[in-house]
């Protein structure tokens, strides 16, 4: 690992002055990807501004129909928080198939979706639900904040603060992982909400997207028989050594149905 | 260029200076002679590493020595009685040949200690699915998983 410098931030003004002043300065959160990337020489920043410790990114609330999650909020605490449990039970599953026990125990949401892995689950949670991501300068909707492979809609010194997920009458998650990593070869999150159904797909290409056929389908009817056969471009997808893009896109129509037999099973 | 630390490590306090790049299993190995905490590999996967941070089990060679600032650490060490006897899980371990070379043992058993806080009756298929970050080269699980089920319920006594 290269040399760095390392700050503490005492709150989020803190933070951005930090970054403003560094010249190559990156937030750390749980830094689960982050020191790995380092460790590689992968990734190599000037500074480092930890928000741990800023206090106004903990905690979980729902409030006005919406769960709230504060960026600093690990993993393993949305999968075991009862109100998560109660409002979205699929982002509590999801929450809890994330990398293993110790990865869960100090990986954030606002890392997580602020790094948009193209095989994170998250991200998929955030697109399906219609999320919207807040940071220090403003609200951003789902639909606008994923903008490609590793890439958002965050602008230099711009911090995740939260993620504000609306509560749909039913949703699921369910995923294919690969078996070392964990991460998804293909993950699929549908939300049925009075609007419509919306689906998020991860794992499968250059960054978690939607399909329009899979989501007027459900919306029409809500069941595994009405996706059955349905599958996406393969060219929307990637092959690697883990996968082809034809497994990827058969693994994607599968773990939709998947994904809809666990909403059905929640409510 | 080294920055001061101070945390508190098997329930005492330590102020050392490091790199800010030190990572947190080095500095327990290198700079405190914790050399139970094992280096099994250099990307994050094999649990070796595990300690509990403020009581939760993490990987401490993903972890930076400085994130863990005013932090308690637990360690292997940390776990065992004063009088020199063994933990329960160690002693289940023990007990049912939950190792062969121990390489992987104090990883297995600091994750095995935190599930067992949090669920304080796992069955198998849990303990299995706790057990997706920790690898062992040697004994195939089977008594691993034995043992943690034991261990589970001795630390209930
Ligand atoms: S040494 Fe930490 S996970 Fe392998
Ligand atoms: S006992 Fe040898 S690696 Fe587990």
């Amino acid at each position: 690992m290269y040399e760095f410098a390392f700050h503490r931030a005492a709150d989020l003004d803190a933070a951005a002055s930090l970054l403003a002043n560094a010249d190559d300065g990156r937030v750390i959160a749980g830094g689960q990807t982050l020191v790995a990337a380092m460790k590689l020489r992968l990734s190599a920043p000037s500074d480092l501004v930890d928000i741990s410790g800023i206090a106004s990114l903990a905690g979980i609330r729902v409030e006005r129909g919406a769960v709230v999650i504060g960026a600093m909020t690990t993993h393993a605490a949305v999968a075991a928080s009862a109100d998560v449990i109660r409002a979205i039970p699929a982002l509590a599953d999801l929450a809890g198939t994330i990398g293993d026990r110790m990865v869960r125990n100090r990986g954030t949401i606002g890392g997580s979706v602020a790094n948009n892995d193209p095989a994170a689950d998250y991200p998929a949670a955030v697109l399906a639900l219609g999320a919207t991501v807040i940071t220090t300068q403003r609200s951003i909707t789902a639909d606008d904040f994923f903008t490609g492979m590793y890439e958002t809609a965050l602008e230099p010194g711009e911090i995740i603060t939260a993620v504000s997920f609306p509560i749909p009458r039913r949703a699921g998650y369910a995923k294919f992982p690969n078996p070392a990593s964990r991460y998804a070869l293909a993950g699929v999150f549908v939300a049925d909400f009075e609007t419509g159904v919306r689906i998020g797909i991860t794992g499968g290409g250059g960054g978690v997207f939607r399909d329009a056929a899979f989501e007027e389908a459900l919306t029409r009817n809500f069941s595994p028989a009405a996706i059955e056969g349905l599958s996406v471009y393969v060219e929307s997808l990637s092959g690697d050594l883990h996968a082809s893009a034809e497994y990827r896109a058969h693994l994607v129509g599968v773990m939709a149905k998947r994904a809809v037999t666990a909403a059905l099973a929640d409510r | 260029m080294a920055v001061p630390l101070s945390l508190n490590i098997n329930g005492e306090v330590r102020a050392v200076d490091v790199e800010p790049r030190t990572l947190l299993v080095d500095f327990l190995r290198d700079a405190l002679g914790l050399t139970g905490t094992h280096i099994g590999c250099d990307t994050a996967q094999c649990g070796a590493c595990t300690v509990l941070l403020d009581g939760h089990a993490v990987k401490s060679c993903n972890v930076l020595a400085v994130q863990a600032a005013g932090a308690e650490v637990t360690t292997i060490e940390g776990v065992t009685p004063a009088d020199g006897s063994l933990h329960p899980m160690q002693a289940a371990f023990r007990d049912h040949h939950g190792l062969q070379c121990g390489f992987c043992t104090p990883g297995m058993v600091m994750s095995a200690i935190d599930l067992v806080r949090n669920n304080p009756t796992p069955n198998r298929e849990e303990i299995r699915e706790a057990l997706d970050g920790n690898l062992c080269r040697c004994t195939g699980y089977h008594n691993i998983v034995t043992a943690i089920e034991a261990g589970a319920r001795t630390m209930q006594r």
